[in-house]
């Protein structure tokens, strides 16, 4: 099986194939369209700003090769926020898999942002949870995050509801970071890797 | 529910932890990664590795040391000690750290808070604050310790005279910086977390720094990491209360196993405070 995940400007991707390596999966870090194309797994990772990843993805065409292709994709992060239709960070239009917006946590809830640590997930559905228990927790660094909709696949709350995983066809993302997310978030990675 | 945090530290000097550790199942007590794997398993909800020496020869000892831990550990951790530079944070987090937490780095050159933020992104840049309540005068330039509150006599003194003001160097030496406004200041230039040790409490196992971590945590809105005195489990409810910290971070307790890190999360949770169990 053949892996690939996809290189861009989006920071620090380390962390994601520690993850994989763990797993004992193999896996192919680049952002060669054709390598791309050919993969049977593609995952989208991200931390960073918005509208500086999207202006490196157009840059290089990977706006337009994203959202066709046909494998499973996994966005996790900014990667899922990117996977949706607009960001309120720098005002970005995104890639618009997911038709939701992703909007920043109101400052005004007495609420610490960013949302940094432990939370649960929720209302869990879709193959990616299976096997997870109601509730089980996630580790999240974020500011911003992607409404409840008919996406989604998994709610957290924090001041008000919000997804914490979306999927459509064959994309699914998710806002928490599966791979330091304990074997909780390694059962998620294993569960897109089956596939 | 967002769960409050409990954070293992272990202090790290050639690529060894330096406080030994009464871990008695680990083949090498030595040996950061494995202790940092079982913490991890125990169900700590992440690690700081903080290098206390961080010379320069030593960085390599460590970036291979942060990439065993990153191999190793499925939570995520933060490496501390000696970072000064975009380059110094980009060698870490490449090697696989989550965060990196600077310290008297960014009392010299507060900018470089803002040039990590913008580079790397927030949510990895952890400003570590080191306090102590001291005598404070104003001079000329602003603000300049003399002594230290213990050593004054309290009744001759206002305690407006007092303040908690920022130390580098491991706590050794006073800067012109009040704490709380410093610790706006860093949010501001963009900082994520916060790491609040207190030097007052440091070791005395006597609880945090309630007063003062409840204070900062008020006056920033990004989280704060209370450290510095924890003694036992009544301990950190209060941190989590009284002192409303958003992680609570101890050192030998944990190695020493005075406080073994289930048992807590267990006691912390029965006492209504929000805390992700596992196991």
């Amino acid at each position: 099986m053949k892996t690939v995940i996809i290189k861009y400007n989006a920071g620090n991707v380390q962390s994601v194939m520690y993850a994989l390596d763990r797993i004992g999966a193999s896996y192919l870090l680049t952002d060669d369209e054709a390598d791309i194309r050919s993969a049977d797994k593609v995952i989208f990772p991200g931390v960073g700003e918005a509208s500086t990843a999207m202006a490196y993805l157009r840059a290089r065409g990977l706006d337009q090769l994203i959202p066709s292709l046909k494998q499973p994709v996994l966005g996790t992060c900014v990667g899922m926020q990117l996977l949706c239709r607009y960001s309120e960070e720098n005002d970005t239009t995104c890639m618009g898999v997911f038709d939701v917006d992703v909007r920043r946590f109101p400052g005004n809830l007495g609420l610490k942002v960013p949302h940094v640590g432990w939370n649960n997930i929720n209302d869990l559905k879709g193959p990616l949870t299976e096997g997870l228990p109601e509730s089980a927790f996630m580790y999240f660094v974020h500011s911003y995050c992607a409404d409840v909709c008919d996406y989604t696949v998994a709610t957290c709350d924090y001041g008000r509801p919000f997804s914490a995983m979306l999927q459509k066809d064959n994309f699914y993302a998710a806002q928490f970071h599966a791979e330091i997310s304990g074997n909780v978030g390694q059962r998620i990675l294993e569960n897109f890797l089956k596939l | 529910m967002l769960t409050k945090r409990i954070i293992p530290c272990l202090d790290i000097k050639d690529g060894r932890t330096v406080k030994g550790t009464n871990f008695v199942n680990l083949r090498d007590a030595g040996d950061p990664v494995e202790l940092g794997a079982i913490y991890a398993q125990q169900g700590a909800d992440e690690l700081v590795f903080l290098d206390i020496t961080a010379t320069v020869d030593e960085r390599k000892t460590l970036i291979d040391l942060v990439r065993k831990v990153a191999h190793a550990v499925n939570i995520p951790f933060t490496v501390g000690g000696g970072i000064s530079s975009v380059a110094d944070v980009s060698a870490l987090l490449n090697a696989g750290a989550d965060k990196v937490s600077i310290n008297s780095s960014a009392v010299r050159n507060p900018d470089l808070i803002n040039e990590l933020a913008l580079e790397f992104g927030s949510q990895c840049i952890v400003v570590a604050i080191d306090t102590r309540y001291i005598r404070v005068e104003l001079g000329a330039e602003g603000l300049e310790q003399s002594e230290t509150a213990l050593s004054a006599t309290p009744s001759a003194l206002s305690s407006e005279l007092f303040d908690h003001i920022v130390h580098t160097h491991g706590g050794r030496k006073p800067t012109a910086l009040r704490t709380i406004a410093w610790a706006k200041e860093v949010e501001n230039r963009g900082a994520g977390e916060i790491l609040l040790t207190s030097m007052d409490t440091d070791g005395t196992k006597a609880g945090f720094a309630l007063d003062l971590t409840a204070r900062i945590s008020a006056a920033a809105n990004i989280p704060v990491i209370a450290s510095g005195g924890a003694g036992s489990m009544d301990h950190f409810v209060d941190v989590f209360t009284t002192g409303k910290a958003d992680a609570g971070l101890a050192a030998s307790i944990f190695h020493f196993k005075e406080i073994d890190i289930p048992e807590l999360k267990g006691y912390l949770d029965r006492q209504g405070i929000p805390m992700r169990l596992t196991l």
